[in-house]
């Protein structure tokens, strides 16, 4: 199971150490992880997706509380929750291939960034799984070089 | 701006020394030692070297009291052996480099046994870091997974505040290792912040965890049981839960085991005590813990030493969890139910809620257990038998000494024939089975409880793992008491192979041993060395009765071995008890914590 957790952590020289080490040192599988800061300059947040059951999961968090630089742990994994990836891919492209790649592009609602005789370059926003089902789509006419960050996540605004 | 930051701690306090009112800064080294010692640690153990220089010059005077050891491993270990005898921190200081990598297995040590311990490092200075200068290594980097805390100090503004968080985290919760590491310029570098203000972590690690879980449904479940039992941990001694267990087993009718770490939680001598438990426990409590029906961890965590197999250990029984430590919680074995909190505070809420018994039958079936159970070993001729001795030693001690042992057999004979009165007296390397813990932390029990009988359990294989630490003890002449059992061999690894690997004794023959009452003179320490039954008596009598550290060498027989055992992997049906048919000689059955037992003891000296 897929689970996307959301720790907020207080902006150590080290904090991002710990928190990969207690992945590495306990086992934990991780899919991805990603770090940025937040609206207060001293926060972080560090979205963690990790493919564990649920009692895994709750010994994660509990694990990760013990950490003195993390301050929150919110789960966000199910519909509540808003999660984006960025990935950037340049494929090989023809005069034959072109017009379906731009299709392609469209339907999934990507976005050209360049273009060469050879290659087209492409970024997109979306989701995870969309991202997932964009890289095989594009897989097939050769992906020359792809770069893809790991899941970010908020909470949608509570309705009423 | 100086004088504004002197406002940050009690003003009260500030303006009550004049000289403190006058001194707007001080150095970093000087911040460090204030703010250890208003936190009541006064002693410290270590090493010197460059990069620690300028700490020790501020030391020099001052009121921090320091001994200086022969190995900073020792000093991380004599660190423990005070924190554990006292349940204070203890302190370990060494210089960057190789004096911080040689903190590391004690620092791992005080992790795995939950000790709290500060341990100092210098470093080098700060415009220095990262360019692979002489004696620079990442210590912060390398004791991340071993801390509880840690942290490198940048500035010498940061000293306070870093210290303090320091000190609170190690002792709040559950308790553990926490280190600093200190450039050498900020050692020396002025700071106008002289005491700690907020502190830069969120208060969860530094403030006393509530109490959180079913604590009425585990009294409902104590009112319903049958055959109730409580499984006491080292947690049970870190909270000070001694009183209030004895008032919970003793209303409720509840027999106790207890893990190694847990010894002396609850009295070795109560008639509800059942002793140790797990691959090398007593046989009657692993059989109480097969016919319990209900199953109370109180600051234990089922590891693999207890809960050896982890799909039937107590699977008859509803299993209960109390534990300051969440993670602990379903991390292992699976529980029915859990509170998490400070244990002593749960028991005290517990106590009222729990019905008063007045008879179990029970509490008459484990004391049969026990009469049925005892440890048995044989008596072949005049070969002196350890477990013999230690159960002499207990005698004579009447279960009062402080015992710290090494890691191997002679450790496991220690925890079953050695009954202790009360928590603290029992210092062992339980987590990380650390050969060459016994004497050091030995040595800082003696310096934190100086009226009481230290004695130091080793054998020869651990013993000369920090041996050099007899110059430590002679210098500052805290007299440790030191029975070296002397099997010629690494006992526990001899019966590993001999019960798993077919005799195939593969370097585990200790040839070439020193004579240990030698050594001893070299180091101006009586000594004394035993081969025969008949010597034991008089020999430990001269242990007891000589006011220096003094040891006594122990020639016991190579074959011995420790029963009853469980395999590692295999449940409690599988454990494998003493067999007298296989071995030479008569056997004797000892069942330590019977109250009875210590009828015949020898009061020793006036007191
Ligand atoms: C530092 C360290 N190295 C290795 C071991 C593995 N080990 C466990 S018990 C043991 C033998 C200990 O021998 P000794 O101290 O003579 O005690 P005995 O078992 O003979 O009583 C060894 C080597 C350990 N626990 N610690």
């Amino acid at each position: 199971m897929r689970t996307v957790l959301s720790v907020l952590v207080r902006n150590s020289a080290g904090v991002l150490s710990h928190v990969s080490g207690l992945f590495t040192r306990r086992g934990y599988n991780i899919d991805s992880l990603s770090v940025g800061e937040t609206e207060d300059a001293t926060k972080s947040i560090i979205t963690l997706v990790v493919s564990e059951e649920e009692e895994m999961v709750r010994q994660i968090e509990k694990q990760l509380y013990k950490l003195v630089d993390v301050l929150e742990i919110r789960e966000l994994t199910g519909e509540d929750a808003l999660k984006r990836e960025l990935v950037l891919l340049t494929v090989k492209s023809s005069r034959e291939t072109r017009h379906e790649l731009l299709t392609l592009i469209n339907v999934f609602k990507a976005r050209v960034v360049d273009m060469s005789e050879s290659e087209i370059m492409i970024e997109m926003v979306a989701n995870p799984r969309r991202i997932s089902g964009f890289l095989r789509a594009f897989s097939e006419f050769g992906i020359i070089e792809m770069a893809r960050t790991g899941t970010i996540a908020l909470p949608f605004p509570a309705s009423g | 701006m100086a004088k504004n930051n002197n406002n940050q701690g009690s003003s009260a306090k500030t303006s009550a020394t004049r000289t403190e009112k006058t001194v707007l800064t001080k150095s970093g080294a000087e911040v460090l030692i204030d703010t250890v010692l208003a936190n009541k640690i006064d002693s410290c153990w270590g090493y010197p070297g460059g990069a620690i220089l300028p700490f020790y010059d501020a030391m020099y005077g001052s009121n921090l009291k320091h001994y200086l050891v022969r190995h900073e491993q020792a000093a991380a270990h004599a660190a423990e052996g005070f924190a554990k005898a006292t349940g204070k921190v203890g302190m370990c200081i060494a210089t960057s480099g190789p004096g911080a990598t040689n903190l590391v297995t004690g620092i791992t040590d005080a992790k795995m046994d939950s000790v709290p311990i500060l341990a100092l490092t210098g470093q080098v200075a700060t415009t220095a870091i990262g360019t692979d200068a002489f004696q620079e290594c990442d210590i912060y980097g390398i004791t991340i997974p071993i801390t509880k805390y840690n942290a490198l100090i940048r500035y010498a503004d940061e000293v306070a505040d870093i210290t303090e968080t320091a000190i609170r985290v190690a002792q709040s919760g559950r308790p553990g290792p926490v280190l600093i590491d200190f450039p050498k310029d900020i050692q020396v570098a002025h700071t106008a912040r002289l005491k700690p203000g907020k502190l830069p972590i969120p208060p969860r690690h530094y403030e006393k965890p509530p109490v959180v879980g079913d604590l009425a449904r585990l009294a409902d479940a104590i009112n319903r049981a049958r055959a109730p039992l409580l499984y006491v941990g080292g947690g049970a001694i870190h909270s000070g839960a001694y009183a209030n267990l004895i008032k919970l087993a003793e209303k409720a009718q509840i027999p106790v085991v207890s893990t190694l770490m847990g010894l002396g939680a609850f009295p070795g001598t109560h008639d509800l005590s059942l002793g140790m438990l797990g691959m090398h426990g007593m046989a009657y409590a692993n059989k109480a813990v097969q016919e319990c029906d209900l199953l109370i961890s109180a600051g234990a965590r089922y590891d693999d030493r207890v809960a050896t197999d982890k799909s039937d250990f107590a699977s008859q029984a509803l299993r209960a969890h109390i534990d300051v430590d969440q993670a602990e919680i379903n991390k292992r074995v699976k529980v029915d139910f859990y509170i998490a909190g400070d244990l002593n505070d749960v028991i005290a809420e517990l106590i009222p809620k729990v019905k008063q018994v007045k008879e179990r039958a029970w509490v008459t079936f484990c004391r049969d257990l026990k009469a049925a159970n005892p440890l048995r070993f044989n008596k072949n001729g005049s070969f002196i038998k350890p477990q013999q001795l230690i159960y002499r030693l207990w005698q004579k001690t009447r279960g009062e000494a402080i015992i710290s042992t090494d890691v191997g057999q002679h450790q496991m004979w220690a925890a079953q024939y050695y009954a202790f009165n009360g928590p603290r007296q029992w210092l062992t390397s339980g987590g990380l089975g650390t050969m060459g813990f016994g004497f050091p932390a030995a040595l800082g029990a003696k310096i934190g409880c100086p009226e009481k009988d230290v004695v130091v359990i080793s054998g020869d294989g651990s013993f000369q793992m920090n041996m050099q630490e007899l110059a430590t003890a002679r210098m500052y002449n805290i007299p440790v008491k030191i029975i070296v059992f002397n099997n010629g061999f690494l006992g526990m690894v001899r019966q590993w192979q001999e019960l798993f690997y077919e005799n195939r004794f593969s370097s585990s023959d200790m040839d070439y041993n020193p004579d240990f009452a030698k050594l001893c003179a070299a180091f101006d320490i009586p000594a004394k060395r035993i081969t025969a039954d008949h010597e034991v008596e008089e020999a430990l009598d001269f242990l007891l009765n000589t006011k220096d550290v003094c040891l006594i060498e122990v020639a016991i027989p190579r074959e011995e071995k420790v029963y009853p055992m469980v395999s590692s992997g295999t449940g409690y049906r599988e454990m494998v008890d003493f067999d007298s048919s296989k071995e030479a000689g008569d056997e004797v059955k000892i069942i330590p914590n019977e109250p009875a037992a210590r009828d015949g003891y020898v009061t020793r000296g006036k007191k």
